[in-house]
């Protein structure tokens, strides 16, 4: 088939963007969207013209390393899939195809379609963990889980931080992620000592890093790729509004003087 | 050249615990004085910084996707084995040692597959505790579930995701140690080179793939945690980035590498269904357990498969083995699949693959069953082929997935630089020809998290912290070495992307390195792959600049290293005479076609030395004791 591309082209962060106008023949039903990318830059190779910068590495929806607003929705119009994971049997001949990165003032552009998502590792840095060190572990029979419990965690857990919430967020907010982080560990047990510094602490991240407020629109849900519910932003509100009323004091420089 | 392995003295079971007691250790005050990189933010890479930081080392961790939580671990399905034995059905370190020993072949060392075994019930703990969520039955235990030709249940999951949430425990561990200022992680971030002052590894050359800029990073000790290199195939289970290049660059510098050709090909993935094909994407073994196995018996046959009548079927591996039917082991699936396909009875738009049936088990077992179990599984399948497999065949072909070769290292994990340790699919060490099915996750956080943090100390306690600043000249000499060869790749000015020149190399290597070897075809590689090469340096086009994010450029220098490393594979499989593990030669074989190992010849390990551009590589062997287990023929037709 034969494909109209209209695809984001910027040098870098500081410079600014317009669309690239690209016409693809040869498009076969079973490339994967990357692969038909793949295909168009290696034509613009060969021809000594620079290829559409674009993320992506595992290529099977699991690394969260690719991205892409496809005619207006993050990672294309097919629910619960990833880019790396869509197939070009889902477009038709003669389709106009608008391809753009992620907008959101806290993703800035580096070049193309690539954004620069530090600011997800930074809210996992301010409390996304555990504080351990290695090695030898309690037996972890010794703490039953109720598997009810170790589903929800793991359906938490099953984000890939890819960021298409705040790409699909008409406010650009990062509620999704965050409240998947968090309720990940607030879950269980294992992450009830630090339970409420750690929420207060994700979430005054997140706001700083420029993303915006939560309005309920619920496009987040709607087009991320891993399904995520927007009931664990309602836990995480929860888990904030106690944080805030009770304020965790950090006792850690008094505890560690001698 | 040292190639000793510095194994410890004493029965197999006290090894690795008389070592720990004895080896020589950093005092908590001079921990930060001493600077460690680590290349890699996978599983091994990221357990190693977050350990070593932990324990107050200062570390400086490199990765070059745009977060560490990307890095390829993440991928792995299926689960980790470990020696808990809450089955109750005779596990124990010993049995683990065994099937991971006999897996592989007998040809990995056992006292590193001992600690290995050892070390695994530790990493169980440390996961729950970093609050990975592994499956639980109902009393709120952990639940196990059976995994690649063992006969106990060890293995521990997450759905089809384990990888990704033992990766992300590990993860949240990095984050904290970020946070603390013990890591500085550097994101979008290539090494380039190693850096090597007087004998010892001094730190890395890397390149910002945003602003293009080559810099250095000095240390004390470098790790290299950079993964296996299965994209010298081109096509295979690996994610797009994954290469040879860390590892290369620091075999050049002297390390030395070990058993390059030992690659593990995955029986069961989606075949290729064309040239735009940028991966395979693999479906978890488990399928072999309700599907059957077969192509039709004519080769023109353009009929659906449905309508194939069961006499036009070749069921080939129930026929072949009819004791092990559809469930031999990886390396015999894989090479049976290619040896239909290549006589011409291979199905798909390609002629390489095969069909795996689950009609039988439907009718058997009812729709519901065979949903519940495979319902994920065939709903990926469907999505990447449009396919229902409860009603088409799906149709699968083996692919290169797992690297067992890589850095020799010794009993620390130190490689033949002193000072550059590797860890995780980067080094040799655990799984001699083959590994077992769900021992991947478990080695890279044995090493990170439990082995590398302990042995470095005794490296690091007998060289006392020394500043070197990266503006040294050493350091300026490899940079200047780096630019030159990035200014080289952009000047060739052909008209041939990365991309099509790395599938005629992939293309190359699969057919004569792939899934069955022999000499003839070793050799033609050999001759090959210089001639590739030349039209690589001729032909290739890399539009751009390089002070900018330049990812054909990326490629081009990743796939540059993979036409040297592919030489030395073929050459490395040209040596090993027999056959062992996935290293099948065409000429070792027994009467019924299984692999024939040749012990008294090659019960060792060849670990290849760099002797510089215009000579062979020199061969170094070290020799392997079985002592806990006594060496013992495969048969899994009987
Ligand atoms: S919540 Fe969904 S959309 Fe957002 S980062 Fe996670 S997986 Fe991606
Ligand atoms: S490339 Fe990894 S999720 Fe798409």
């Amino acid at each position: 088939m034969k494909l109209h591309l209209r695809i984001w082209r910027q040098k870098d962060g500081s410079s600014p963007g317009q669309f690239g106008e690209y016409d693809l023949d040869g498009v076969r039903d079973e490339m994967s969207f990357l692969e038909m990318l793949d295909v168009l830059n290696e034509q613009l190779i060969d021809g000594g013209e620079e290829p559409v910068a674009f993320d992506s590495d595992c290529r099977e929806g699991v690394c969260g390393m690719c991205s892409l607003v496809i005619n207006g929705k993050a990672h294309g119009p097919l629910a619960g899939t990833t880019t790396c994971q869509l197939y070009m049997r889902h477009f038709n001949e003669g389709d106009v195809v608008t391809i753009e990165p992620w907008r959101s003032s806290a993703f800035p552009v580096l070049r193309d379609l690539i954004v620069d998502r530090s600011a997800f590792d930074r809210i996992m840095q301010a409390g996304g963990y555990v504080t351990l060190h290695s090695g030898p572990k309690p037996e972890p029979n010794s703490i039953p889980i109720e598997p009810e419990v170790a589903e929800q965690a793991l359906d938490a857990a099953t984000c890939i931080g890819c960021g298409a919430c705040v790409a699909a967020c008409p406010n650009g907010s990062a509620m999704l992620y965050t409240a998947a982080k968090v309720s990940h560990l607030g879950l269980l047990p294992q992450g009830q000592p630090e339970r409420y510094g750690r929420v207060k602490k994700m979430v005054d991240q997140m706001d700083q890093e420029g993303f915006g407020a939560c309005r309920n629109y619920a496009e987040c849900e709607a087009q991320c790729p891993k399904e995520i519910s927007i009931n664990f932003i309602s836990q995480m509100n929860r888990d904030y509004l106690k944080a805030t009323l009770s304020e965790p004091v950090d006792r850690r420089s008094k505890m560690s003087s001698q | 050249m040292d190639f000793n392995a510095k194994i410890p003295d004493g029965p197999i079971e006290d090894k690795w615990t008389g070592h720990l007691e004895s080896i020589r250790l950093v005092g908590p005050r001079n921990r930060p004085k001493y600077k460690i990189i680590v290349v890699g933010s996978g599983l091994s890479g990221g357990a190693t910084a977050a350990s070593l930081a932990a324990m107050g080392y200062k570390v400086n961790c490199f990765c070059f996707q745009d977060s560490p939580r990307r890095a390829h671990s993440i991928a792995a399905q299926g689960g980790i084995n470990a020696a808990k034995n809450y089955r109750n059905d005779g596990d124990s370190v010993f049995r683990l040692f065994m099937d991971t020993q006999k897996g592989g072949d007998y040809r990995a060392r056992e006292a590193n597959v001992y600690r290995l075994a050892q070390c695994s019930t530790g990493i169980i703990d440390q996961a729950v505790a970093q609050g990975v969520p592994f499956a639980r039955e109902y009393g709120g235990m952990l639940a196990n579930r059976s995994f690649g030709g063992v006969l106990v249940q060890r293995t521990f999951y997450c759905r089809g995701e384990t990888g990704q949430q033992l990766l992300l425990g590990a993860n949240s561990s990095l984050a904290e140690q970020i946070r603390n200022g013990g890591v500085k992680m550097h994101t979008r971030s290539e090494m380039m080179d190693l850096v090597v002052v007087d004998g010892r590894t001094r730190g890395i050359v890397y390149r910002d793939l945003v602003t293009g800029e080559v810099r250095s990073e000095s240390a004390d000790a470098v790790v290299l945690a950079t993964g296996g290199y299965c994209n010298v195939y081109f096509l295979s289970t690996n994610a797009k980035g994954c290469n040879v290049t860390a590892i290369w660059r620091a075999y050049k510098r002297g390390a030395a590498m070990a058993n390059p050709n030992f690659v593990q090909i995955h029986p069961t993935c989606i075949p290729a269904s064309g040239d735009h094909q940028a991966k395979l994407t693999l479906m978890s073994e488990s399928l072999r357990n309700d599907g059957r196995i077969w192509v039709p018996k004519n080769q023109d046959d353009q009929r659906k498969p449905s309508d194939i009548p069961e006499e036009d079927r070749y069921y080939y591996l129930e026929e072949r083995y009819p004791r092990f039917g559809n469930l031999v082991p990886r390396d015999v699936a894989a090479r049976n699949a290619k040896d239909v396909c290549d006589s011409g009875m291979g199905v798909g738009s390609t002629g390489y693959g095969v069909y795996l049936d689950f009609c039988d088990a439907i009718h058997e077992q009812g729709e519901k069953a065979v949903n519940a179990k495979y319902a994920n599984l065939f709903e990926m399948y469907e999505r990447i082929t449009s396919d229902d497999p409860r009603h088409t065949p799906m149709r699968i072909y083996p692919a290169p997935h797992y690297t067992m070769g890589g850095l020799w290292v010794d009993y620390n994990l130190m490689t033949t630089i002193p000072g550059l340790f590797a860890v995780g699919e980067a080094n040799f060490s655990d799984h001699g020809a083959n590994r077992l099915g769900a021992s991947s996750l478990m080695q890279c956080l044995a090493d990170g998290y439990f082995v590398l943090p302990a042995t470095i100390g005794d490296y690091l306690s007998r060289h006392p912290s020394a500043e070197i600043s990266a503006d040294d000249q050493h350091f300026k000499a490899v940079e200047h070495e780096v630019r030159d060869r990035l200014l080289k790749l952009m000047s060739i000015k052909g008209n041939r992307s990365a991309s099509s020149l790395h599938r005629q190399l992939g293309k190359l290597m699969i057919d004569h390195c792939g899934i069955s070897r022999n000499q003839q075809g070793l050799e033609e590689a050999l001759r090959k792959i210089p001639q590739m090469k030349e039209e690589f340096g001729s032909q290739l086009s890399v539009p751009g600049s390089d002070d900018q994010v330049n990812q054909a450029l990326e490629h081009a220098g990743r796939l540059s290293d993979f036409y040297d490393f592919a030489e030395l594979m073929c050459r490395d499989a040209l040596h090993r005479d027999e056959s062992c593990g996935c290293h099948f030669r065409e000429e070792h074989q027994t009467a019924e076609g299984e692999a024939l190992r040749n012990d008294e010849k090659f019960a060792n390990v060849s670990a290849w030395q760099y002797r510089g551009e215009d000579n062979e590589a020199e061969l170094y062997q070290e020799s392997l004791e079985f002592e806990a287990a006594p060496l013992a023929q495969r048969n899994y037709k009987t």
